[in-house]
């Protein structure tokens, strides 16, 4: 093992202090490491930020300590792709040797480590990746999702939709897993209540313009538009929906990633009026969530995202779980059932684990972008209550 | 009818910002023989350069007059860099050397403006539709359609009607005549760089209030660019036209009818040009 010149004076120093004290200082417990994989470069470079600075602020909130142990990350960049995600958990485990594994923002990088967590009985945390697959077909029981699935955020909002809004819908999504199985959840309840889809386009990822989708939405002439789209493709089709015209005269509904902060960051007044559905809203008035965004903002100097909040909620599930056990996390079998067991009241109300699915429970709200006090803004405009993945 | 109407002036609008882009590339590439992959940076610069300018001064059309200046005045520098690989037979070299450069400006531009996407709203006189009976269109894209006419036809005249534009047409002919007969090549490419930059750095920030400013735009808008100057044919301003067109429409037709292959229609397009016609639309000249 090599030293670099600080670490040889800090260790030498420590053990200098050590054999000076003596036994009177008792020696600290060793560190629980975690092992953070998230993209740091790419597209999703913003999402990686946000999550690990809702890390970040949860373990400082609790000192650093979990069950009486020290946390250290270990950060590496997946690059939201599913070969490189693949290699750096293997890494993380092999060569760090982490205690618990945390991150994955794509649906496909989740994919891609999840039989090697499973194999191997690592305890993954996913802190975003929301493809439906990683709570059905391809569950283990060492895979903890702290985030979302597709059909969690959209089935609700199909029905609400159909009742409140609007019954003939066109859809446009962006042309991946996760855009087709929100189309899917949200029509599974759209249909049932009785709406009537007239036109559905799908666009490639990463798109830069959308005019012709556009053009061919207004053809059909819907009272209403279901979309879902992310980052900078949701930021390109806002725009373009509100120069069309369409932002007042046909109302948009969405998943709620389509117009999350970072996106009303970019296109402004643009994004007004939109609905979206969501496990969260920045301004979900609970004294929680007051207490978390009111902290994220002191240190971070930004508004939190859904990212972040997740990220929040990532590092408690850890720091509760990690305490139950008094830091002894090396029987996975206990691990896992100290986590199913964990349940509090977060930023996005009550969490808590499905024991069968080990997918959280979790309230989805209906959000709706409106001027709150000077600032462009999510809104809560309805609760739709309690949502459980059916597995 | 009209939606087919509306296809293609997606397609032109489209094709205006291509050919900015475009047509400054394949000037460089014509004039020096330097295919410059550092251009979608410059395009993704401007961008963010405008973005900065518009959070500052609050209105569009300062920040649109702004943009090109600062571009140029990066250019200045990049120009002392990529002059350091100028020369015949250092292709590959040049190659290395601009796409380096791009991943700098991509990682500058990260640093600076964070990963986060950013927009700029279109200026509120063109924030809205124009209606025609039952017809109507976004008025901002019919802007960029006439900006980009507007830019074709000064390109034209420039190359056609000023001692500038002959002495561009010397060095892309015949490098080693021109330079016989006094014509500075290394000035007049200095200066065909700067003008593709600058013209680069305008569309990007015209594109902004339709596409987003985010990590990724110069590579994707730097293949576009390729395929338009591969299928207009390497060095001409008219080629960029062309191939812009073509990219713009197939693009925008492929977007409306499948949307799902909207890319690979575009590839198409550009393997049949040079199917049958292998040195581009308008033949190139070498």
């Amino acid at each position: 093992m090599r030293y670099t010149r600080r670490q040889l004076v800090q260790r030498g120093l420590a053990l200098g202090m050590g054999l000076a004290l003596g036994n009177r200082v008792r020696a600290q417990r060793e560190a629980l490491r975690i092992g953070v994989a998230l993209p740091y470069s790419g597209v999703y470079a913003q999402l990686g930020e946000d999550i690990t600075n809702g890390m970040l602020l949860y373990f400082e909130e609790v000192k650093n300590q979990a069950g009486g142990r020290p946390i250290q990350l270990i950060r590496e960049d997946e690059t939201a792709d599913p070969a490189v995600a693949l290699r750096k958990v293997t890494k993380l485990v092999e060569q760090d040797r982490v205690d618990l594994l945390t991150g994955l923002v794509s649906t496909a990088s989740a994919y891609a480590v999840r039989d090697y967590v499973h194999n191997t009985r690592n305890v993954l945390f996913v802190s975003n990746a929301g493809g439906n697959a990683l709570t059905r077909d391809r569950k283990s029981p060492y895979i903890f999702r702290t985030s979302f699935t597709s059909w969690q955020v959209s089935f609700p909002l199909g029905r609400w939709v159909a009742e409140r809004v609007a019954k003939r819908v066109a859809i446009v999504a962006a042309d991946y897993a996760f855009g087709r199985e929100s189309v899917a959840a949200f029509k599974e309840s759209f249909l049932a209540a009785g709406g009537q889809v007239v036109d559905e386009v799908y666009t490639p990822l990463g798109s830069t313009d959308y005019s012709a989708a556009i053009t061919r939405l207004v053809r059909v002439r819907p009272q209403a538009v279901y979309g879902f789209l992310a980052g900078s493709d949701a930021a390109i089709f806002l725009k373009q929906y509100a120069q069309f015209g369409l932002k007042g005269s046909v109302p948009l509904t969405t998943t709620g990633f389509t117009v999350e902060e970072d996106v009303i960051q970019a296109v402004g007044r643009d994004a007004e009026g939109a609905y979206s559905s969501l496990h969260w809203a920045v301004r979900l008035a609970i004294p929680e969530n007051l207490r978390f965004v009111q902290a994220y903002q002191r240190r971070f100097n930004r508004v939190p995202s859904v990212y972040s909040m997740q990220g929040y909620d990532t590092a408690r599930v850890i720091v509760e779980a990690v305490n139950a056990l008094k830091g002894e996390v090396a029987n996975k079998e206990k691990l896992v059932e100290a986590l199913e067991g964990v349940r509090f009241r977060g930023p996005r109300g009550l969490f808590e684990f499905d024991p069968k699915t080990h997918q959280v429970v979790q309230n989805i709200y209906v959000r709706q972008v409106r001027d709150v006090g000077g600032g462009l803004a999510n809104a809560v405009v309805a609760d739709l209550g309690r949502v459980r993945d059916p597995g | 009818m009209e939606f087919y109407a509306l296809v293609v002036l997606n397609g032109l609008a489209y094709a205006a910002l291509l050919f900015l882009l475009a047509s400054g590339l394949s000037l460089v590439y014509g004039v020096g023989r330097v295919l410059h992959l550092a251009h979608g940076g410059f395009f993704m610069l401007g961008g963010y350069l405008g973005y900065t300018l518009y959070q500052r001064l609050g209105e569009f059309w300062w920040a649109l007059l702004l943009v090109p200046f600062l571009a140029v005045v990066v250019g200045l520098g990049a120009e002392r860099l990529v002059r350091l690989v100028y020369g015949p037979d250092r292709a590959l070299e040049q190659v290395l050397f601009t796409f380096g450069l791009a991943f700098v400006i991509a990682d500058l531009t990260r640093l600076l403006w964070g990963a986060q996407v950013l927009g700029v709203p279109a200026p509120p006189q063109l924030n809205r539709p124009l209606i025609l009976g039952s017809f109507f269109y976004p008025l901002y894209p019919l802007f960029l359609i006439g900006v980009g006419a507007a830019v074709a036809l000064g390109l034209w005249a420039l190359l056609r009607f000023t001692p500038f534009g002959v002495q561009v047409r010397a060095a892309a002919g015949r490098p080693s005549m021109a330079e016989a007969l006094g014509v500075p090549t290394k000035t007049v490419l200095q200066r065909t760089y700067l003008l593709g930059v600058a013209l680069a750095a305008l569309g990007g920030f015209l594109g902004a209030p339709r596409i987003a400013l985010a990590p990724g735009l110069d590579f994707t808008m730097l293949i576009l660019s390729l395929i338009v100057v591969v299928v207009g044919g390497l060095g001409s301003v008219a080629g960029a036209l062309y191939g812009a067109l073509l990219v713009g429409l197939a693009d925008s037709l492929g977007q409306a009818f499948f949307p799902r292959f909207s890319l690979a229609l575009v590839f198409l397009a550009m393997l049949f040009v040079l199917a049958y016609r292998p040195e581009g639309l308008t033949g190139g000249r070498r």
